[in-house]
């Protein structure tokens, strides 16, 4: 019984199956958002309302040609895509999503699992900086180099501002930081500040306008992606879309009381979390042009690092009151 | 760690073949080269063999924005080699056309600089604008891109009450649409943190390098041929030359955004004070031999054209001097010392129209680095030869 649970869990939800299809839902989403944010329609032809079109899109995708260049680094040029993947995938099953019960840590949800999904969701972009450097083209390169150089501007402010919820909610584990904000509602609002900060910090990971610097169409081309075809470009696009579902998953679960009411209702509360999520990072999408690397840097520096810690400070002092 | 890097002559932030060599330290460019010549147009020989008529539609094809611009200074040129004296409604016609044209190339640069910028709600809503203008140019014309209104000796359509009740309603939803743009493009803080400071170019380097249009009222020159040189009834209409001081591409973008303005009320002017009569006058098939220069300021700067006849009833010599070939040289000092990610912003700050400056195609050996130009037919042969033995390539396979 234990084993076929565990392969349901690993294969159908939240693994495998439901993350595929989530994901293409939330690109379908977050496009049709944007789209009429823009005044425009925005998917229309593939399915009821455009809903199939991501999921045409990857397979029409896995189908072209699949170029490796000469001079790329071939094995680790051809092995990122899947690695990026699985990386993102396994910080899915991680989420109290269907793990949610407090008295039982099993191998998905225990002391710590907060660090190793942060720990998952950086490795991501090393992935991106490999995958542009062993393409060896130019604009990759370039890319590669700004993937790392936004990584030192966000991480820091972005870990200050998800551990602070968790500092408050005295534990390291989602589904107990979870449950601490689910039992005092008005305690996550101490957290607000941290929850924008998260959101820019998550922008900025997802590579999203205003942090599309790595692959800005109108500077370097395809930038990190330029070499990247067919399949291995099909990966990296559902990884990104995948990804997004788990840093809005993660922000869900820190900062607005995760998804109980077990696998059903906990399935619903998921979905409209993040979705709730998402319709921020849409908005901030759709409503400010890219800025240069070295802004993003400053800005970073100047204002996201400095007020993750006054919300560190904050909780500090809500902390000692409480207690 | 110097290298280079090219833009173009095909890249994303480009819609025209022109190639720029980026000398690159990191992400600061050190030293920047235009290579021009990926486009071959040979319209300055098809002109001679082309009657005068038949070259109003020839330059209008020059372009594509500016299509109204060059015709007008191809004509005015033309009638004043004729002694023709073009009738009033005509006349103001012809420059009602001219201002609603540069409405559109304006708010198309908009749209441009926002998606450059990463600002694609930008673009989406400033082409959607753009849609009024244009069909106020198929009502008043019956065509969006390539009007056809002008004659040699006036205009070819009038116009009626009912149309000009249309364009003024029409211009009302254009003036809020631009206040706001105006809002957003000079207050929105990542648009700006973009633009601001980005492609400075001095006031002295910009009469110096000879910019034209914005560029150069941007750079604080009140400079501007409507004013100076006054064509058409522009000496008849009150307006201002609108200049920015901060010398880059913000400044332009305001100068932009302000001569929409103007253009609103030149249009409103225009419309308001429209005489009766005529729209054109006959003209004579042949001119006499001579030779003039006609100036226009299109939306882009300063265009010129040569045209020479010689008692025939076609030019002898007509050379098109277009707006952006004026700015190629600004364009280099503005991007020297910027950063690659504003490249495609500085470019299309001078809103480039590459295939209107472009005239012959020259090779260069990617070796060498040797220039030559060479016909067509040697080309042809030469690429006959060095294809000659190469095997067939296998077509490409079905991956299912």
């Amino acid at each position: 019984m234990a084993t076929v649970k565990t392969l349901i869990y690993l294969v159908i939800y939240p693994g495998l199956l439901f993350l595929f299809l989530y994901s293409t839902f939330v690109e379908w989403y977050d496009r049709k958002l944007y789209a009429r944010l823009q005044n425009r329609m925005g998917p229309t032809h593939t399915g009821r309302f455009g809903l199939l079109q991501p999921i045409a899109d990857f397979f029409k995708l896995m189908a072209k040609e699949d170029i490796v260049p000469e001079r790329a680094d071939k094995k680790m040029f051809s092995a990122l895509p899947a690695f990026g993947l699985a990386i993102v995938f396994t910080a899915m099953l991680l989420l109290p999503l269907w793990n949610y019960s407090l008295d039982k840590p099993s191998v998905t949800s225990f002391s710590g699992d907060l660090i190793v999904v942060l720990y998952l969701l950086s490795l991501p972009t090393f992935i991106f900086f490999l995958a542009g450097w062993s393409s060896t083209n130019l604009f990759s390169t370039i890319g590669a180099a700004r993937v790392l150089t936004m990584l030192f501007g966000y991480e820091v402010p972005l870990f200050l501002a998800v551990l602070s919820p968790a500092v408050l909610a005295n534990s390291w584990r989602l589904a107990e930081i979870a449950a601490f904000y689910r039992q005092r509602p008005a305690l996550a609002l101490v957290n607000l500040l941290g929850f924008v900060i998260a959101l820019i910090c998550v922008q900025a990971k997802l590579e999203r306008t205003p942090f599309d610097i790595p692959h800005a169409e109108t500077e370097i081309v395809g930038g990190t992606f330029t070499e990247y075809s067919g399949k291995k470009l099909a990966i990296f696009r559902l990884m990104m879309d995948a990804e997004m579902v788990v840093a809005a998953g993660l922000l869900a679960t820190v900062f607005l009381g995760g998804f109980p009411g077990g696998p059903l209702f906990g399935l619903l509360n998921f979905i409209v979390k993040t979705l709730f999520v998402i319709f921020f990072l849409s908005l901030i999408r759709a409503t400010t042009s890219r800025i240069r690397v070295d802004q993003v840097v400053s800005f970073a520096w100047k204002y996201l690092a400095p007020l993750a810690i006054v919300q560190l400070l904050i909780v500090i002092l809500v902390k000692g009151l409480l207690s | 760690m110097k290298f280079q890097i090219p833009i173009g002559p095909q890249h994303p932030a480009l819609k025209e073949p022109i190639s720029l060599r980026m000398t690159v330290e990191g992400e600061v460019i050190r030293d920047a080269d235009i290579r021009l010549g990926y486009n071959h147009r040979g319209l300055e020989k098809l002109a001679e063999q082309k009657t005068w008529i038949q070259n109003i539609y020839l330059t209008e094809r020059i372009c594509g924005i500016c299509s109204h611009s060059h015709t007008t200074c191809y004509v005015q040129g033309v009638e004043k080699l004729m002694e023709l004296e073009p009738p009033k409604r005509g006349l103001y016609i012809r420059t009602l056309v001219a201002e609603l044209e540069r409405i559109h190339s304006h708010l198309l640069w908009l749209g441009v600089a926002g998606h450059e910028a990463g600002f694609d709600s930008f673009f989406m809503y400033t082409w959607r604008d753009r849609e009024i203008v244009m069909d106020i140019l198929e009502i008043i014309t019956g065509n969006r891109v390539h009007y056809g209104i002008n004659t040699i000796g006036g205009v070819r359509r009038d116009l009626d009450e009912q149309q000009v009740k249309r364009i003024l309603d029409s211009l009302d939803i254009l003036r809020q649409r631009s206040e706001y743009y105006k809002h957003l493009g000079t207050n929105e803080p990542s648009f700006v943190a973009r633009l601001a400071g980005v492609g400075y170019l001095s006031r002295e380097d910009a009469i110096a390098l000879c910019a034209v249009g914005p560029t150069l009222r941007a750079s604080g020159v009140a400079m501007d041929v409507r004013k100076d040189d006054p064509y058409a009834v522009y000496d008849e209409v009150p307006f201002e030359v609108c200049t920015a001081d901060t010398c880059d591409v913000l400044g332009r973008t305001v100068v932009r955004i302000k001569e929409l303005f103007q253009c609103y009320n030149i249009i409103e002017f225009l419309l308001k004070n429209l005489p009766a009569g005529p729209v054109a006058v006959r003209a004579p098939r042949r001119a006499k031999p001579n030779e003039v220069v006609s100036r226009y300021e299109a939306p882009r700067g300063e265009n010129i054209h040569y045209i020479k006849s010689n008692g025939t009833d076609k030019p002898e010599r007509l050379k098109v001097r277009a707006p952006t070939l004026g700015n190629y040289a600004a364009t280099i000092q503005m991007l020297k010392n910027g950063f690659i990610a504003d490249v495609p912003l500085i470019f299309a700050a001078i809103d480039p129209c590459i295939c209107c400056a472009e005239r012959a195609v020259s090779l260069v050996d990617a070796r060498t680095g040797q220039e030559k130009i060479i016909s067509l037919n040697s080309l042809k042969s030469l690429s006959l030869k060095l294809s000659a033995g190469n095997k067939r390539k296998r077509e490409a396979e079905w991956p299912l």
